[in-house]
This record gives structure tokens, sequence and C-alpha cells, in this order.
């Protein structure tokens, strides 16, 4: 998993288009508004296998506030909301 | 000497084939359907394996962690970790994969390693890695991550061969004594340090081509559009219910005759009296009037088995998602309330993977307002024998669309409920997070769905030959003791127990435009809502005497007002009339006052209903 993508800007997946892909830089709980403490909503994303170095792409929006987004994480596709998404920063 | 029993737990991610594999094992028919989160209970089940050693092994939902986020996790982690007092701890525990799909198993099994629990990798799905490509260095897996590592196709004849050999030489040699349980939850960055330690055993030992499943993300690209997803899900929901009443109309009348045909038979052999009138109106006409309904029930539970074993459930959760919000829903509720289709208690069930307390509350307190398929039969009687079978619009059948107009009332008053319990109890609410594994479709497999329609519609007999029977044995009773008073001029059943307590009710009942048969009916309608058709078959027949060999539909057709009639619909729609609902309600929620309360609103909510639509419906000239 080398990454082309040092030369692009770090944003949050929360903010991205449908038809984006990139590699998971880091993860940040307290940019997301979540109900979760920090500390549970990372511990949840790592569980679905948002960890640095995965590959994501957003494969399709919601109708509502183009939201929740499914996003594939290297082989997987999972549902989030795009306020979860929030901690997730990508580039 | 006997060797002791063997006590094996199925742990691992949702969905990765944990229910096969005990099924396959265990020859059970336990659910099994394609989106995570299908087991919520703990199930045990006993085989013996080639070698002729005595398992136990104990199927638990699926989880990420042993964290234990939502009460099905709970399950999964107090019975790994033996603290469910009284529980044996496993003497080896089964982690099950998605050989598809290993990182996040991999890494549970990684945490699940510190438990100290003797372990095996079942890498299950076999057959679809082999097809997508993916090639797994076995030998090199078992050494990097210390655990046996077998190969399974759960759903395949014999495709449990290699795990129950290796069950066996395993066990031969397991210590007595395990190592000690030295598990806790794992920090962030132990997690993370986890995941990287899986991601690195995976890159080393799976060779994954770049081939994902075309299938699915074409599927997805019209399934999970934003707009025509939505049409879609529109579209199968009414085609469903279209189906539930025009599809079952013929078998439905075969299934009639046949019933009128044994009455007759009855009717003709049996000599004049108490025999031939409990036989003829307790037993045919009321459990028959409820068997009819058998065909609609296998049509509805067949749509929404082919939906789960699909794949598709997870997807109309993701669709629903922030629309369900709205009404102060979480996404995840949309499963359970979908399968409240068919019944309200797997439904309030499988709330438990909504890990969130309050999201569960208000699912499991509207979840009664979905239409189950107990209240086909009423809806189904009262509409044909009311509203005429034409077509409108020259392809939609007026029957099948007051059906569907039931169907979404319901709906929609579940999620004005579940605004309402928003708005006002449960103010300082913050969106609970969604987050969910869209799992690839799969082709549903005959012989499950086979076992599942085969499984429910025993289940429908069933209650009609014990709850429903028992209650026709009563209500035929109450109708026709005591016997009339010789030369008596009025009906027999004028006389009985049961016109006696229908018509002390009747006051109650009267401003809803309900006669006393239907407060009586409405009694034992409380265990079960067909019964309350069954009941009104019985009292009906009795009431009608000798030439009363009509079937229900006629009689109501002719006895009731078509007010009546809207006004009973409406009672149905909201009624609490289901005790093992209530039940359910009681253990999943833990408190009797929830209980109470969900009787409470919904029949308040069924006697304002009846009220308006029977007086809407007098004023406009249908009294
Ligand atoms: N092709 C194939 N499909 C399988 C296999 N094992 C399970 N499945 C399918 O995978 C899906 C999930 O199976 P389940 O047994 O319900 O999974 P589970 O692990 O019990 O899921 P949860 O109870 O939600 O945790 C179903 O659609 C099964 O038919 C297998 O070995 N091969
Ligand atoms: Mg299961």
């Amino acid at each position: 998993m080398t990454d082309t993508h040092d030369t692009r800007r770090e944003m949050p997946l929360g903010l991205a288009q449908r038809g984006y892909t990139g590699v998971i830089q880091h993860l940040s709980a307290k940019d997301a508004s979540s109900a979760l403490s920090d500390i549970e909503l990372e511990s949840r994303l790592i569980e679905l296998g948002f960890v640095e170095g995965a590959r994501v792409e957003v494969l399709h929006e919601g109708l509502v506030g183009r939201d929740p987004i499914a996003v594939r994480v290297d082989n997987i596709t999972i549902a989030v909301r795009r306020r979860e998404a929030m901690a997730i920063i990508v580039a | 000497m006997e060797l002791p029993l063997l006590h094996l737990a199925l742990v691992g991610t949702p969905n990765s084939g944990k229910t096969s594999l005990f099924n396959a094992l265990t020859g059970s028919r336990q659910k099994v359907a394609n989106y995570p989160g299908v087991t919520v209970e703990r199930k045990e089940g006993f085989f013996v394996t080639p070698l002729g050693r005595q398992v136990s092994v104990v199927d638990l939902p699926g989880t990420y962690s042993l964290r234990g986020r939502s009460p099905d996790e709970e399950i999964t982690r107090d019975f790994v970790l033996g603290k469910a007092s009284g529980e044996t701890v496993p003497d080896l525990v089964l982690c099950v994969a998605d050989a598809t799909n290993l990182r996040l198993t991999i890494r549970l099994l990684l945490e699940l390693k510190r438990t100290g629990r003797p372990m095996i990798l079942v890498l299950n799905m076999f057959d679809i890695a082999n097809r997508r490509g993916i090639s797994v260095d076995v030998e090199r897996l078992a050494k990097e991550l210390g655990v046996p590592v077998v190969t399974s196709i759960a759903v395949r004849k014999g495709g449990t061969a290699d795990l129950l050999a290796l069950t066996d030489e395993i066990s031969a040699k397991l210590a007595t004594e395990p190592a000690e349980n030295n598990w806790r939850a794992l920090s962030v960055a132990e997690l993370r340090a986890t995941q990287r330690e899986a991601d690195r055993i995976i890159s080393d030992c799976v060779s994954l081509p770049s081939r994902p499943d075309t299938w699915t993300a074409r599927i997805d690209a019209i399934v999970l559009h934003p707009v025509g997803g939505l049409i879609v899900l529109a579209l199968i929901l009414f085609v469903m219910f279209q189906a539930v009443f025009a599809w079952a109309q013929p078998l439905m009348e075969l299934l009639q005759s046949g019933f009128d045909a044994l009455g007759d038979v009855v009717h003709a052999t049996l000599p004049e009296g108490l025999v031939q009138s409990f036989l003829q109106n307790g037993v045919i006409s009321g459990v028959g009037s409820v068997i009819v309904f058998l065909p609609q029930i296998i049509i509805i539970f067949l749509f929404i088995l082919l939906l789960e074993d699909f794949g598709y459930m997870a997807r109309a959760a993701f669709l629903m998602d922030r629309i369900m919000g709205g009404a102060g829903l979480h996404g995840r509720a949309f499963i359970p309330l979908l399968s409240s289709f068919a019944c309200a208690i797997p439904g309030i069930m499988a709330t438990r993977v909504i890990d969130n307390k309050r999201d569960r509350l208000t699912t499991i307190l509207i979840a009664p307002l979905m239409t189950c398929s107990a209240r086909i039969p009423v809806y189904t009687l009262i509409i044909s024998a009311f509203i005429p079978a034409k077509d409108v619009w020259g392809f939609i059948n007026l029957q099948g669309l007051v059906m569907f107009g039931l169907y979404a009332a319901g709906i929609t008053s579940a999620l004005v409920v579940s605004f309402l319990i928003k708005f006002f109890m449960l103010r300082d609410y913050a969106p609970a997070p969604f987050m969910l594994e869209l799992p690839d479709y799969k082709m549903p497999r005959l012989k499950s769905i086979a076992i599942g329609v085969y499984t429910r519609a025993k289940m429908f007999l069933h209650r009609a030959g014990t709850t429903i029977f028992s209650m026709m044995v009563l209500i035929w009773f109450l109708a026709s003791f005591p016997q009339p008073p010789a030369g008596a001029t009025e009906p027999a059943i004028d006389f009985s127990l049961a016109a006696i307590i229908g018509k002390a009710l009747e006051p109650l009942l009267a401003p809803v435009g309900f006669n006393w048969q239907i407060a009586v009916a409405l009694i034992p309608g409380m265990a079960a809502r067909e019964v309350a058709v069954a009941a009104l078959g019985t009292v009906y027949a009795i009431e009608g005497g000798k030439e009363a060999a009509e079937q229900i539909g006629q009689v109501l057709a002719t006895k009731w007002s078509l007010a009546t009639a809207l006004s009973m619909l409406a009672w149905y729609i909201f009624a609490p009339q289901c005790a093992s609902t209530l039940a359910v309600i009681r253990r999943e929620t833990g408190s009797w006052g929830w209980m109470a309360a969900t009787f409470a609103y919904m029949l308040v909510l069924a006697y304002a209903a009846s009220l308006v639509t029977y007086n809407v419906a007098v004023a406009l000239g249908a009294g």
C-alpha cells in the first residue's frame, strides 16, 4: 500500500464526494461531533477496518444530505454517516 | 473410559457463517441470512465427531470485538469469558472467518487469543474465496497466528469434514488446565496495533487478486442510487403487499372449498346435536377459517426470506437511515421493523443489535405497529367481504390497494409515534452513529429458503392446532351453553354465555360500531390476532344454525355495515391483540412498565382510530 497521494491535501472522509478514493492518514475523533466519546468512536472505526494506510473509496451516498455514505475499505463495504466519517482523515 | 462432553463455541465477525456452520454440524435449522446481526441469542446443539466424541456446540451472535457494545455482543462476550453464571467456558473456540474478508476476523482472533482459550481459525465460505481467486497459505497462516487453521464450506454437503477431523485431532490432546485469561478491553493504541499486525499477517499469507465482486458493484449502482434506490425499495414493498393479496387467492379458494366440503361431510354424516355442532362450527369453521390464510403467510415470508438471503436488507437500512432519522429512528431499526411484517416477536428480538438504549426502546415500542402476518387473515377477510375486487387505473387491484393502505397506515403511525417519543420523552437525544457492513450479494439458496418457509408454515399450523384450537373450543362452549329453554323462539345463541358477555361489553364498543359478536371475538383475540377471525366464524356459524354452510366472509357482508367493517380494520392496525408480543416486550425491556405503556398506547390509538373511522363512515352514509 505505497501511496502516491503524498501531494494531495488531507481532508476528512466526511467531506468526500462520491467517487473519491484515497488512503487513510490518521483518525481524529475530536474533529467529529459524534454522540460517542472520542475513544469509543476511534475504537469502533478501527474495529471496522478504518486504520492508517487502508485504501478507501466512497461508493454511494444517501439521498438526504448525501448521507450516509457507503465506503469501500480495502475489500469490504461499510456504511457510515458523514458525521462519524469526519473523524477519518484521508488524502 | 467415556470422555467428557467437549464444549465448542462459534465466535466470529457478523455474517461470517457461524450459524450456517452450526446448522451443518448439528443438523439444526437456526436462522441464517445475508446481513450482519442475524443471530441475537445463544443456541446450543449437539453432535458426535467421526471418532465418536460427544460435542456440545454453542452458536453466538457475531461481534467485532469482545467489548460488548450492544445486548447481542454482550451475550458473546459473557459466554467466551465465562461470565454468564453457571456456564462452562468453552473447551475450544471456533473462530469463524469469511475467507473473502479476513482483516476484521484476524484482528478479532488476535484479541481472542488473550483469553487463553484453545482455538481454531475456520476459514469459511472457501468456495467463494476460490471462485474469486483468493489464495490462502493455510500452513503459514497457522504458524504466524499460532492457531490451527482449517477451511470450510458451511453450505455444502461434506464442507465441514476437515473441521471435524481437526476437532478430533485437537480435542484428543487438549490440556486439562487451559492457560489463564489475560483478556481486558483493548485500548485504542492496542486495537490499532492489533489491526496492523493482522494486516501484516494477511499480506504475508493471503494473495488477493484485484477482482472485486463485479455483480455486487453493478447491482449496488442501481439499488443504492440516491433516488433510484428509494424507488426500487418502494417497488419491492408494493409488489410484496400486492402479491400477498393477489397471488394467494387461487390457493386460498382451494383450501376454503376443501374446508367447506369437509364441513358438509360432517354435517351429512353425523346426527344433529352437540358433536355435530362442535366439529362443524367449532373446529372446521373456526380453525379452518384461519388455516385458509396459509398461502398468504407463505408468500410474505417468502419475500422477506428472499430479501434477507440475497443481501438486500443491509442496503435498505442504508437507504432508510436518514429518512427514519427524521422520525427519531436509527437506521439499524429498519431490519427489525421489516421483519416485524412477518411477526413482531423476532422483530423485537432483533433490536438487540441496536447499541443505543433509547434507539432500541423506541424501536421495540413501535414494532407491534408493523402489520404482522397474523393481521393478514383479519384484513383479508374484511377486505374481500366489503371491498369490490375491481381494478383501478387498469392494473392495480383495488383490494390489494386497500391492503397496501393498511400497511402504509401501520408504518406511518409507527413513524409518528416514534417522532412523538423523541419529541416528548427523549429530548436530549443525540443521534447514535450508524455503522453497518454491507455484505456482498449472494444468490439466495433454494434449500435455506425452503427450510425457512417450511418452518414458518409449520409454526403457523401449529398455532392453529394449539392456541387457536383451544380458543375455539372455548368460544364454541361459550356460544353453545347454556342451551335455550324448550320452546324458545329466539336464536339459541341469544341464551348463551357468549351473548351475555358480548352484550355486557357492547355499550363500551358501540361508539366504534362493534356489535356484541365482535366484542366476544375480541376477547380470545387477545391470545392471537387471527383468533378473532376464527371466533367470528364460530359465533356466526352457531348463530346461523343449520343452514349456516355459508362462508364467514359472506356472513359478514350481510351482518355488518361498511362503517363497522372499516372501523374493525382501523382497530386492527393498532390494537395490542397479541399476548406473546407483550410478553417479549416485557422480557426485552426488563420492565413491566414498558409493557403496560405499549399496551395502553396501542389500545388508546385503536379506540380513537376506530371511533373516527366509524363516525366519518357513518356521516358519509356507509352506516
Ligand atoms: N457460499 C457460501 N455461503 C455461505 C457459507 N457459509 C455461510 N454462507 C452464507 O453466508 C450468509 C451468512 O451466514 P450466517 O450463517 O447467517 O452467518 P452468521 O455468522 O451466523 O451471521 P450473524 O448471526 O449475523 O453473526 C448466509 O447467506 C449464508 O447462506 C459458505 O461456506 N459458502
Ligand atoms: Mg448467526
